[in-house]
């Protein structure tokens, strides 16, 4: 370390002297440069370059390892003649509609129904949210246990007088895949209560002050004020429940195991069972960039979103 | 105006009943003897609680296996544990000084690597998995608790870093330019002025990432092999075998033994839970 006094006193405008000034003074820029790399590398390499790394795994016919032999997209053109995957496609999107439609209405009602007032808000809103802590796997296990045909609901109900109920749909192939988005809505819907909450408690209560003057109904002014003003809570929901459909398979393994046959199988489930069950490495990395794909199109609308309310947010 | 509160009493209970009764029925259940359940409803009651289930579930059966282990969840438990821990604070710790690096020194493009990483946390890992699994294999570490925490930590550390560097953005740039002109480098600042102000979004972090890594399926199914297997795999591979007799009892023991870890840390820590659940929520 040069004494201060020393530098003072030889001062010269060389480069090198420069060069050694401008580095003491940027040392700490530095050491942030270089705390960036572990996190950096992952982003880079793990995320963005495994990405391209299955992309290309997609255009060989790999099977059981990776052979970089290309076929150009013909596994693309296995998958679309492929019945499986369009069981899955089209499960994601009956499973998408109703697991995503169900979190929104049901969420939204209880988020209304606390937001009126009640005592013992926060033992609702601990219950509600109870859901969200166990895994996934624990939920499906849970519902398949409630939903058995043999010792389940079914028969509880029946033996409460109700001979001719019948809830079997875990073990019908047109009816598993609604099973889903029971277990499903029931784990998540306190996260969608819990947002719109936020949501309510953010509009301003001189609303309901004008709505009471002018004398409307409390189901008008949600319906008519309060719903169009939480439009972003809304479109905030919608991704964040898009993003947990698009990779359910923990829930799907644990419920149905995508079963009976196919029958509830969902495109996460078939992209893991065709890379480490059926040594169809080419055929499941062409799925997982199918199902990228579909994320990108749901997520970029957001992801756009958030860039721009930060933007703006910088401006002021 | 007093039949309208008692509606709104009536509807938030019977939401309340619905939430409930699955735990509740899971935990009957598993209190309950396999002949009571055989012969009873899954609404009433056990009528002679015991915890032999829950033995069984723990300890396993030794009866029934063949090999050395009883197969009971126990060492899937302290297997969990041994990922859980290490995997927690790497991953909150890489996230808060990556966090902490993006937000308070003004770097250029520290704004594109920040959505770059965000982005990150979208991406199905499905997409990534086989390239992954080629690189832990090739590091040694397939199969193995280390190769787990690894995979943990790369795939946490987007949500810890999105938490963290959100957090210090709205640190006041007066307090990191005072810190600086005093002399405080990239460390010093850190420890003494940043970390200290992040402890409740540290506190979130910690209970999201715990209850993300413990409530793992795929990474564990995918990287644990034999060695490595978490308590969730471990779970889904018990009430999925179909040796012998099912027993339902031992299966929702097990559950619940699965779930209690998750189930303490989000009761205990109640308001932080909610607060990261909704910032997290992206990820899978």
């Amino acid at each position: 370390m040069p004494d201060p006094a020393q530098d003072v006193l030889h001062y010269s405008a060389t480069p090198q002297d420069a060069h050694q000034k401008g580095r003491r003074r940027w040392r700490p820029q530095w050491t942030a440069r270089m705390a960036l790399i572990p996190a950096m590398a992952i982003t880079i390499f793990c995320f963005y370059g495994f990405i391209i790394w299955t992309f290309v795994i997609s255009l060989t016919r790999s099977r059981l390892l990776p052979v970089y032999k290309f076929t150009g997209f013909d596994q693309y053109g296995r998958l679309f003649a492929n019945e499986r995957w369009w069981t899955a496609m089209q499960n994601l999107a009956i499973h998408g509609f109703l697991f995503i439609g169900g979190c929104i209405v049901f969420g939204y009602l209880l988020a209304i129904l606390i937001d009126r007032g009640v005592k013992a808000e926060g033992l609702f809103r601990t219950v509600f949210m109870l859901p969200l802590s166990m895994s996934f796997i624990v939920t499906g296990v849970i519902w398949q246990w409630v939903m058995n045909p043999g010792l389940g609901l079914q028969e509880a109900v029946r033996a409460l007088g109700w001979a001719g109920f019948e809830f079997n749909w875990i073990v019908r192939p047109d009816r598993s895949i609604y099973t889903l988005a029971i277990a499903g809505i029931w784990q998540q819907v306190g996260l969608c209560m819990a947002l719109f909450l936020a949501g309510l408690r953010n509009i301003d209560p001189n609303i309901w002050k004008a709505a009471r003057v002018d004398g409307i109904p409390v189901w008008r002014v949600y319906l008519h004020i309060i719903t169009p003003m939480m439009r972003t809570v809304f479109f905030t929901v919608f991704i964040l429940m898009s993003a947990i459909v698009m990779k359910a398979f923990d829930l799907v393994v644990a419920l149905t195991g995508g079963g009976p046959g196919f029958s509830s199988d969902l495109p996460a489930r078939f992209v893991v069972d065709h890379i480490l069950n059926r040594q169809e490495l080419g055929l499941g990395a062409a799925g997982a960039f199918v199902l990228l794909c579909t994320v990108i199109a749901v997520i970029a609308p957001y992801i756009y979103f958030e860039l721009q309310k930060e933007r703006s947010g910088r401006g002021h | 105006m007093r039949y309208n509160r008692l509606a709104l009493y009536g509807l938030l209970g019977i939401a309340a009943i619905m939430i409930l009764s699955p735990v509740f029925i899971m935990i009957s259940t598993s209190l309950k003897s396999m002949d009571e359940i055989r012969n009873g409803s899954i609404f009433t009651l056990p009528a002679d609680p015991g915890f032999a289930a829950w033995g069984k579930a723990w300890f396993g059966d030794c009866a029934k296996t063949l090999g050395d282990t009883c197969g009971g969840l126990s060492s899937s438990f302290m297997t969990s544990v041994k990922i859980v821990i290490p995997a927690l604070f790497l991953s909150v710790g890489l996230g808060a000084i990556t966090g902490y690096a993006l937000a308070a020194w003004k770097m250029k493009g520290a704004n594109v690597m920040f959505a770059a990483l965000l982005v990150g946390m979208f991406i199905p890992p499905q997409v990534t998995l086989y390239p992954l699994i080629i690189m832990i294999r090739e590091l040694g570490i397939f199969g193995t608790i280390p190769g787990l925490i690894l995979v943990h930590v790369i795939w946490g550390v987007a949500f810890t870093t999105m938490m963290f560097r959100n957090f210090f953005k709205t640190v006041p740039e007066d307090l990191l330019k005072a810190a600086r002109i005093d002399g405080a480098g990239f460390w010093p600042l850190f420890w003494h002025v940043m970390l200290p102000l992040s402890l409740p979004i540290l506190g979130v972090a910690m209970i999201l990432q715990f209850t993300y890594i413990w409530n793992d399926f795929l990474l564990g199914l995918t990287f644990g092999g034999r060695a490595g297997q978490p308590m969730t795999v471990a779970l889904n591979n018990l009430v999925g075998s179909q040796f012998g007799e099912k027993e339902y009892n031992v299966d929702m023991a097990a559950t619940m033994l699965t779930a209690l870890p998750t189930l303490a840390v989000y009761l205990l820590s109640g308001r932080m839970f909610v607060r990261g659940i909704a910032a997290g929520a992206v990820k899978g």
